[in-house]
């Protein structure tokens, strides 16, 4: 391992703002994201997702806060820093005419040491589609070779924007997985989406954005903090569904026991799952 | 090992891009995926490549026998009339739709995402306009040649000024394409109005559709307000020099053409050096 990797992190961003005109994408963000891990910014679409993102890639630049990429601001970064990040666009459809393999050499051919196309065309799957023109993809392969050209350059970081959008579920199995060979082979990835089981599966870390604002960050299982652990025991009575959240339920269960003298009524003990805690934090109730 | 390594950050960064691939290198792998993207595209051969060859033969088959005067037949002048407007569709209309076409697929913004030096992307357009524009005056001088008995200018002094009118024409022509590309809001919806259909129209008064001597005097005076006319007319000096007792003035002003040429060149580089994006404008 390198030492140096542990000191000083891939991204460190500092009370990001960015605003178009009145509106404000992006009002205060904050986050850390270390060499190798797999980062995942999660939220509802319009929620500063992107902005975030493409200030981080330099695509855009910030109204105010401080935005460190691989120790580089990317608003002043020239062509060495974007040698070493790998970027794959929501919905990029370019050169329809080019085979799959004259489009990543092509872009092979922008880098220093960019590892051999034919490597990176079978890492992502299309070793089969090598010679197939663009346009006769189909929706996943068009992706894949998405990521095979962010990945070409040996990138230090990947920034991945919505990459399953439009999937079906086998092909995003199969995306995943070459997700996870590429964080175990140390590369930095910070990917952003809005389906929380894509970040539950791939990060280590995630950062719920919402109105431009992180709501909460963690490991997808701790998300939600001290209300991860807490269970809602209902049971039915004369009025109808009742329900108590509770960090003891075992406690609430036997006073009910007590209560009704031994057997409750229509009872079930449920802990929320991370869809239930994901969407009480974007939706803002409670 | 693992492939990934990071760089010690606390070193002194070496000079920006040292190490990565030159300016030179990249333009040229950009023109050959340009040349190839272009020429294997059906829509942009048809449309911009064959378009002007298809319109000599018809127009001279339907016209081309009768006689302009002076000894010129309409099949001369439409010779050196397509050739003018084969450069400008070669230039102009197809760097317009094919860079709206980019920016809107965000070709150019995953370009701009990687280390590519962003003067290699005028670079490779440079290249393939190039091949494009000479391509494309070869198969029109081949058609003339072999449908109107045209006979190729033998004199030095006549490819000089074939030359320098083909060089400033695809220069001010580029120009204006690139900055054109960034007008349509969508390429694919209203990229033909914003982007062909001005090009047609300066098509049909410049002297490319219709002969010069039978469009107005002051259609030819708008008309010669932009480049296309000043080509076609430098294009009819070079294959046509008997013509000289039609024009305006009896003189095929040279000095003019390269003055009007030379203008369009810089007011085109300042329109893309203060217009030209690499991204879509913002849509929320």
């Amino acid at each position: 391992m390198n030492v140096i990797n542990v000191a000083s992190p891939a991204v460190r961003v500092r009370g990001l703002r960015k605003s178009y005109g009145e509106v404000s994408a992006v009002d205060g963000i904050s986050l850390e994201i270390a060499p190798g891990e797999v980062f995942a910014l999660l939220g509802p679409n319009g929620a500063g997702k992107t902005t975030t993102v493409e200030i981080l890639e330099g695509y855009r630049d910030r109204d105010s806060g401080e935005v460190s990429v691989l120790g580089t601001d990317p608003q002043r970064a020239g062509r060495s820093w974007r040698a070493r990040i790998g970027i794959v666009l929501q919905l990029a459809s370019d050169a329809p005419e080019l085979t799959v393999a004259e489009m990543v050499t092509h872009f092979a051919g922008f880098y220093r040491a960019p590892r051999p196309p034919a490597e990176v065309i079978d890492l992502v799957g299309l070793t089969g589609k090598s010679r197939a023109r663009i346009h006769s993809l189909s929706g996943g392969q068009l992706r894949r070779l998405d990521v095979a050209l962010g990945l070409v350059g040996n990138p230090e970081l990947l920034f991945l924007d919505e990459p399953t959008t439009g999937f079906d579920p086998e092909a995003r199995r199969a995306f995943w997985e070459v997700i996870r060979a590429l964080s175990g082979s140390g590369v930095t990835v910070l990917l952003t989406t809005h389906y929380l089981d894509e970040a539950a599966a791939l990060a280590s870390r995630v950062a719920v954005i919402r109105d431009g604002a992180i709501v909460a960050e963690g490991a997808p299982a701790e998300l939600g903090g001290s209300r991860a652990g807490e269970a809602i025991v209902s049971w039915q009575d004369r009025d109808g569904r009742r329900s108590e959240r509770t960090s003891e339920p075992t406690r609430v269960v036997q006073r009910l026991a007590a209560s009704y003298g031994g057997e409750v009524p229509g009872l079930a003990v449920n802990r929320p799952t991370l869809e239930d805690i994901y969407l009480e934090l974007i939706g803002g109730q409670q | 090992m693992t492939a990934a390594t990071s760089e010690h950050e606390s070193i002194q960064a070496p000079p920006d891009g040292r190490g990565l691939p030159g300016v030179w290198s990249v333009s040229l792998s950009r023109g050959a995926v340009e040349l190839k993207s272009f020429f294997r595209e059906r829509q942009a051969v048809v449309f911009i490549f064959a378009m002007p060859a298809v319109m000599l033969v018809l127009l001279g088959t339907i016209f081309g026998r009768q006689h302009a005067g002076a000894g010129v037949t309409i099949g001369d002048l439409y010779v050196a009339g397509l050739i003018g407007g084969g450069v400008m569709a070669t230039s102009y209309q197809n760097l317009g739709m094919s860079i709206a076409f980019e920016r809107e697929r965000l070709t150019l913004k995953r370009l701009r995402g990687t280390p590519m030096p962003p003067a290699a992307y005028f670079g490779g357009k440079i290249i393939q306009v190039l091949v494009a524009a000479v391509a494309e005056v070869v198969i029109l001088l081949a058609v003339g040649v072999v449908f109107y008995h045209l006979h190729l200018p033998t004199s030095a002094g006549a490819w000089w000024t074939f030359a320098w009118v083909f060089t400033l024409g695809v220069a001010a022509c580029s120009l204006l394409g690139i900055a054109a590309s960034s007008v349509p809001r969508s390429a694919a919806r209203n990229g033909v109005a914003v982007i062909t259909l001005p090009f047609l129209v300066l098509q049909f008064i410049s002297g490319v559709y219709v002969p010069f001597t039978l469009v107005p005097p002051w259609l030819r005076d708008i008309a010669s307000v932009f480049p296309l006319e000043w080509m076609c007319r430098g294009m009819r000096s070079v294959f046509v020099p008997q013509a000289v007792v039609l024009e305006p003035g009896h003189s095929w002003q040279h000095a003019q053409t390269a003055l009007v040429l030379g203008a369009w060149i810089v007011a085109g580089l300042i329109l893309c050096l203060s217009t030209f994006r690499w991204q879509n404008r913002r849509d929320g």
